[in-house]
């Protein structure tokens, strides 16, 4: 039995399980394919259903994760292959080069100031620009600077500036090859961007946005400082529509699923644009309010009694643009309605995906995944937490969509089965 | 290299100028759309209830004369439509009869005439875009339509269903885009594109079909229309009816709805008298780039 | 006044003879109510296409007396939206058909202006006749 765990994602999924484990006393190899940990949940602004400030419950996690001694990190890499089994795996993983010297950089930001470059912040969803040589966001870990060489024209400008001579462009990928008892796959998820959204606006228009670059508005530190506007003219938007099961519960265009946590964050999001618009009206139109969690009902509740959010049931046919509006042709089935509004802006809650790259993951491991690509585990059921490979264990969206609550306790649980198989090993049990 | 064409019986009489404008045009382009020996209606609606295969007798029979045609020719060739409502019913007819071979042979049956189930069914924009393509055609205008804004409107049963239609996405269509752009026009997209025109409605509460046209032309005019193409005949009428009554520039809200034949005669230097606009309410105005009756 | 439900009716016959000739399993609708978003004729429908197929779903043979499914133009817009893929045209020709099968007539040229009859094109008249008369 090799003591190691390997674990696959530095969402909050993957640090919770690596931390878990650590904590443990035993050691952690934790694979992020992005130059810094956090995940999806380091985009958001609050969190339901305590409006938690997400970076606040976040950041001395990721600082946990980034200073224990028994996790040793891996950004910008990817695990290329897994053979053995559970108790001795032998992993190799591909180590991207991030071009900056990880313990020479002191994150002072020279670099960024002179690059020429300026392409779209992969973290703030599009909604802001970032230089060829960046920090993703502040409070990254490592907080070190990654030179994004697809888009690097080569200047030499911030080598040039960088008063710690930490940027290397000769850095070359390099593998690891190392062996690991039990692995978690925590993968995370992305959100759809198919035929569903896109006849909504989405993608085209610039004032249709999805839940995630909705939230990078809405948070403080982001590309607006909070400031909710539209990003076509810059102008406060009055009427708000979000439009729910965008992209989900429809198998002819989109996702037949349900994605669980929309209504949630939809209605998180319609409480947080009215605590920064006091004189904007919110409309949701919805096909049921899915708050199963405790104290969602009443959350909802408020979006709808103290936020004054007008929720109307019926899906969307059509958003087009007219006089610097967007016109949403909707429904509301229980006054027999076709609805028409004239709206200032549209956020529509796309369907969860899994992340690009989970069905190579799977095919690596040998596990199983359903037709949308997220993995299966043994038994949904009574083992919803292991894959059919004994020894890899499964936490976290890349299993379907779920909350941040569950999410966590699922990769507690995934911990717990990586540490039984160590355990056993260690008191000669079977 | 001729192509059976299928005109049907409104081209071949209330709306002789898209037929006229069209077989013009397919000539000019080395394609002449040569007429079926023998054809009836192909009944106008595509039966929409399973249990009524009578309504697919007539469809079915035009396929079968496109068949014999097809073999009497070199190689089997489309079945070439202009009338969009042809084009759905007999699209939609192969389609069932492809996936429903038990039909095909009752039909044939009762008709006593063997239709194998082969027949391509085209619109003629299809063929434009497939097999002429756009920068061909663009090379043989001889009258580019410079500065022209034309709203495409491509109406209902062009397009849908796309599973069995399959000729442009439903939502987002483009191909007369390609085509306006083709003639040296500038398309105009307008949000009413693909709405209803009220299509058979007209027979029986007029009222709705004109409320329903006048809403989509007005969005077209919105979006700086100058003249507005489409390609079934019960389209053309719904919008222009409605125009019958006015002047050149009387009110200054009416606008030419042409088929696309019909531009594309005038952009291809064609002899005027195939351009068919004296049977238009509103004609198109050329010159002063303004409508004229 | 109760509606009145059971298998009598949600199951019955004039359940099973839309959902034969419609070719459609009327609970593949979940009343989302997407249809009647974007029908473009509903503000002239006296009920919505998606209380249409309601009606038809809890078997209520009134739906027959709403004007929606004459009204219906078939332009096939709610077919191509519905996230379930249900049929609702070919729902609204069963319906007709229903009707027009016992007799029912919903055309009249003679009401409508001669000069419009005169002009309209043939297959207008070919089309009404076929969905509107029997």
């Amino acid at each position: 039995m090799i003591e190691r765990a390997l674990v696959i994602g530095a969402g909050i999924s993957g640090m919770q399980a690596a931390l878990d484990i650590a904590n443990s006393g035993y050691e952690v190899l934790l694979v992020e394919k992005e130059p810094t940990i956090g995940g999806h949940m380091a985009q958001l602004s609050e969190t339901f259903p305590t409006l938690d400030c997400s970076s606040c419950i976040l950041t001395p996690r990721m600082v946990e994760v980034g200073q224990h001694t028994n996790i040793r990190r891996l950004m910008l890499s990817q695990v290329t292959s897994v053979e053995g089994e559970a108790g001795n795996f032998q992993v190799k993983i591909l180590r991207h080069p991030r071009y900056v010297i990880e313990d020479k950089c002191i994150a002072c930001g020279a670099c960024a100031k002179v690059c020429p470059v300026k392409v779209p912040s992969e973290f703030e969803r599009g909604m802001a620009e970032r230089s060829a040589i960046y920090m993703p966001f502040p409070q990254a870990v490592p907080a070190i600077y990654h030179l994004d060489r697809d888009v690097c024209e080569d200047c030499g400008k911030c080598a040039e500036k960088c008063p710690a001579q930490a940027i290397d462009y000769d850095m070359q990928p390099e593998t690891l090859e190392i062996g690991v008892g039990a692995i978690i796959v925590a993968t995370g998820y992305e959100l759809y961007d198919g035929e569903a959204v896109q006849a909504y606006g989405y993608g085209s228009h610039p004032d249709v946005l999805n839940g995630l670059e909705f939230e990078r508005l809405l948070s403080a530190s982001g590309p607006t400082g909070g400031d909710v506007i539209r990003p076509s003219d810059g102008k406060v938007p009055k009427e708000l529509v979000f439009i729910q099961c965008a992209g989900s519960r429809n198998p002819e265009h989109g996702m037949p699923y349900c994605s669980k946590v929309c209504c949630m964050y939809t209605a998180k999001q319609a409480i947080l644009y009215k605590h920064r618009v006091h004189d904007g009206q919110v409309y949701s139109f919805y096909m049921d309010v899915r708050a199963g969690g405790k104290g969602y009902e009443e959350f909802v509740t408020r979006a709808m009694e103290e936020d004054r959010t007008l929720y109307i049931r019926g899906r969307v046919s059509k958003v087009f643009a007219q006089n610097g509006k967007l016109i949403v042709w909707g429904a509301d089935t229980l006054t027999d309605q076709k609805i028409e509004i004239a709206a200032d802006m549209v956020v529509v809650a796309s369907a969860i995906v899994p992340s690009a790259g989970a069905r190579q993951v799977a095919e690596m491991l040998d596990i199983e995944v359903d037709q949308f690509g997220f993995y299966v585990p043994s038994n949904e059921e009574m083992t919803p937490v292991e894959s059919r490979v004994p020894g890899v264990f499964l936490a976290g969206v890349g299993l379907g969509p779920r909350d941040i609550p569950e999410t966590v306790a699922q990769a507690s649980g995934a911990a717990a089965k990586a540490l039984a198989l160590f355990g056993a090993a260690k008191a000669g049990v079977q | 290299m001729s192509i059976p064409y299928y005109p049907g019986c409104t081209l071949s009489t209330k709306a002789k100028n898209y037929d006229r404008s069209g077989r013009a045009v397919a000539e000019s382009l080395g394609m002449p759309l040569e007429e079926l020996a023998e054809w009836q209606c192909c009944g106008a609606t595509f039966p929409l209830v399973l249990d009524d295969s009578l309504a697919l007798i007539a469809p079915t029979r035009i396929l079968y004369q496109a068949q014999q045609a097809g073999e009497r020719a070199d190689s089997p060739k489309p079945l070439a439509t202009l009338c969009a409502i042809c084009f759905h019913v007999l699209r939609r007819s192969q389609a069932l009869l492809e996936r429903d071979p038990e039909m095909l042979e009752r039909i044939n049956w009762f008709t006593e005439q063997e239709y194998k189930g082969k027949v391509h069914v085209a619109h003629f924009l299809e063929i434009l875009r497939d097999d002429l393509g756009w920068e061909a055609l663009a090379e043989k205008i001889a009258r580019p339509l410079t500065g022209l804004q034309v709203a495409p409107y491509y109406g209902c049963l062009l397009l849908r269903p796309y599973d069995e239609v399959g000729l442009d996405d439903p939502e987002n269509p483009i191909i007369m885009h390609d085509l306006v752009r083709a003639l040296g026009a500038e398309p105009v997209d307008f949000a009413h594109n693909i709405e209803c025109c009220g299509s058979y409605l007209t027979v029986k509460e007029p009222q709705v079909s004109e409320t329903l046209s006048k809403d989509i032309v007005a969005s077209a005019r919105a979006s700086g229309a100058q003249a507005i193409v489409t390609a079934c005949p019960l389209c053309q009428f719904n919008l222009d009816y409605p125009q019958r009554e006015t002047e050149a520039g009387q009110t200054g809200d009416e606008i030419p709805i042409l088929y696309f034949t019909q531009l594309m005669a005038i952009a291809l230097g064609l002899p005027e008298e195939t351009w068919g606009l004296e049977d238009n309410y509103v004609g198109l105005n050329l010159e002063a780039g303004e409508q004229g009756a | 006044m109760r509606t009145q439900l059971s298998i009598d009716k949600v199951r019955g016959p004039f359940v099973t003879n839309v959902e034969e000739i419609s070719g459609q399993d009327l609970l593949d609708c979940n009343q989302c109510g997407k249809c009647s978003a974007g029908c473009p004729i509903v503000g002239v429908m006296d009920i919505l296409p998606s209380q249409v197929i309601r009606m038809a779903q809890l078997g209520m043979e009134e739906v027959l007396e709403s004007n929606t499914v004459w009204i219906c133009a078939s332009c096939l817009t709610c077919v191509t939206r519905c996230p379930k893929g249900v049929d609702l045209p070919r729902l609204m020709e069963a319906l007709r058909q229903i009707s027009l099968r016992e007799g029912v007539s919903k055309l009249d040229l003679d009401a409508l202006p001669p000069d419009l009859v005169k002009a309209v094109p043939q297959l207008a008249i070919v089309g009404g006749f076929r969905k509107y008369i029997k």
